[in-house]
């Protein structure tokens, strides 16, 4: 159980953090999503102690990461696969945490075994692995210790597919035999393959937060057209409000049997029309992502 | 979803500093560069003992005792070692690794102190081989040149320079704990060492007074003393209030801070 409460850290004028509050439930994994920036790092590198909070607190269990004796042998931590002396083996490298957990050295074996990297590879230096291999050995680390609570933050990222189906098992049962797990993301899909519960965070602030189901779960209805000012038009003059949602398409409050009749009468032939299932969620990442994008959303067709 | 509640035991023995300990001694051998920067204290002794070997018979100079071998090394150790006390602390945060090592020591104190240990440890084994190594180069020199073998340095002497020694480890340590940058330390390092004392030379030969101000407060100065004994209690008390102001209130400083810092 990961307790957050009331959590702000600010750099200067900067609020990283917002007055954040959440909970991680044991036997859940569940998904912090944001933006880059968003606050999802600060927030995780409070929890393990390495930043102090401006205000608020983070709790393992209601016991401060300080002082928990052993950490490593409770909470298992990855938080930048990267930072890492480049001059060391993998093997190395959970030796010495290992060595500071006082663990037998047989662990090193195994948890090089459960992330698939080859005797061979764990010889190799840090420098020469990719990021992918880098992720694994992390993952290796946090594991370590056997604890039950993991908080572990992009822990996907430069995994090919099969490296995060692989990942999602992983934390699948160890959340089953009643782990606890967070884990972020900047990518919408990860965290929907991954999570059970979801957090969005964006600007520091939570946006919204449920589980998968709650929040992919939206009313309404996702329709697209080959002409779509004329879907448009035919929607406005049905009296439906509509606004423009992922992929070219606009999303309406109205069912798909209102829309496809309001369509129908007015001739507007229909590429697409569906219940609008985690478009919500869609749509508020990609406002909060909005500010920070290069290219601009664009809402072409959608002026109704 | 049973809310079976995980409880955290704060009754689990903590990493105890013995453990920490060997942790930062291997920290300091397990990469290529870190292992090289050890052989060169044992590679840098041997060329210098070489070198003076070489002197003595080319010059066939009968004055070279052990003294002379110390000295040749003394002067490369007292680069070598206070950049090896500062990668071991520097390296947490060059290379990033602390954030796994104060994940799992949130104390950092303790890891501060552990790395400390272990660099004295370092410093002292080194010493011990480099005055081996000169050793035999008095050995080996003397028979070749067939001049008298003299040992000059004695038990007393040789504690004293291994004090000195260390003294300079623990400023290249503080530096590290201070300033968390490798190139940034290292560079202080030479300006502490080499910059300081010519600046505090010029000053005492300018200004009448500051030269009996300066056994106090310039700690190479004061430090020198120990490679040159015998050492008063004067020169104990001005190594004493030197340390104090060039070493010990910016290693506090230095705790202090590392211990609030954010490690990124």
């Amino acid at each position: 159980m990961i307790t957050v409460e009331g959590l702000t850290k600010t750099y200067g004028g900067f609020k990283a953090v917002d007055n954040v509050s959440f909970e991680c439930k044991p036997g859940a994994v569940t998904g912090f999503l944001g933006p880059n920036g968003a606050g999802k790092t600060t927030t995780m590198r409070i929890m393990a102690g390495l930043t102090i909070a401006s205000s608020g607190a983070a709790l393992v269990s209601g016991v401060q990461y300080q002082d928990i004796p052993n950490p490593g042998t409770q909470v298992g931590v990855l938080l930048d696969a990267s930072a890492q002396h480049a001059g060391r083996t993998g093997r190395e490298i959970l030796t010495l945490s290992a060595l500071t957990m006082g663990l037998p050295m047989s662990r090193v074996d195994e948890m090089l075994k459960l992330v698939s990297l080859t005797p061979d590879e764990s010889k190799r230096r840090v420098k020469n692995y990719s990021l992918g291999m880098r992720q694994r050995l992390g993952i290796a680390n946090a594991l370590l210790g056997d604890p039950k609570i993991l908080i572990l933050d992009e822990p996907a990222n430069g995994l090919d597919p099969a490296g995060i189906h692989w990942m999602r098992s992983l934390l699948r049962e160890y959340a089953n035999r009643g782990g606890t797990v967070l884990l972020s993301s900047h990518l919408l899909h990860e965290i929907e393959v991954i999570a059970d519960e979801i957090i969005v965070i964006g600007n520091g602030r939570i946006v919204a937060q449920g589980t998968k189901a709650e929040l992919l779960q939206t009313a309404g209805t996702f329709v697209k057209a080959g002409d779509m000012s004329a879907l448009a038009n035919a929607l406005t003059t049905a009296g439906m409000a509509a606004s423009p949602s992922g992929d070219g398409g606009l999303r309406t409050e109205a069912t798909p049997e209102q829309v496809g009749k309001a369509a129908a009468s007015a001739g507007v032939a229909l590429i697409e029309l569906r219940p609008a299932e985690g478009a919500g969620l869609e749509e508020m990442f990609l406002e909060l992502t909005a500010g920070t994008q290069r290219e601009e959303v664009t809402t072409e067709g959608a002026t109704a | 979803m049973s809310a079976t509640a995980i409880a955290i035991d704060t009754n689990r023995p903590g990493v105890p500093l013995s453990r920490l300990f060997k942790v930062e001694l291997r920290k300091m051998f397990d990469t290529r560069s870190g292992f090289w920067l050890m052989m060169s204290i044992a590679i840098v002794s041997t060329i210098a003992t070489i070198i003076v070997i070489l002197v003595q018979g080319l010059a066939d100079d009968p004055g070279v005792t052990y003294g002379t071998f110390a000295g040749a090394i003394g002067f490369p150790m007292a680069v070598i070692l206070p950049i090896i006390a500062i990668l071991a602390v520097t390296g947490e945060w060059s290379q990033r690794t602390g954030l796994i090592t104060f994940t799992l020591t949130p104390h950092r104190s303790q890891v501060i102190a552990a790395k400390a240990l272990a660099a004295v440890a370092v410093g002292v084994g080194s010493m011990i081989l480099a005055m081996a190594i000169g050793a035999l180069g008095n050995v080996i020199g003397s028979t070749i040149t067939g001049g008298d073998m003299v040992w000059d340095v004695g038990v007393g002497d040789f504690f004293l320079i291994m004090l000195g020694n260390v003294l300079g480890l623990l400023i290249g340590f503080m530096l590290g704990v201070l300033i968390r940058n490798s190139a940034g330390a290292i560079v202080a390092y030479f300006v502490y060492s080499f910059l300081f004392p010519t600046m505090f030379g010029i000053l005492a030969e300018l200004v009448g007074w500051f030269k009996d101000l300066q056994p106090w407060i310039d700690f190479n100065f004061s430090q020198s003393k120990l490679f040159d004994p015998p050492v008063s209690g004067e020169e104990w008390a001005q190594l004493a209030t030197s340390s104090i102001i060039w070493f010990i209130i910016p290693m506090v400083f230095g705790i202090w801070a590392v211990l609030r810092s954010e490690v990124k």
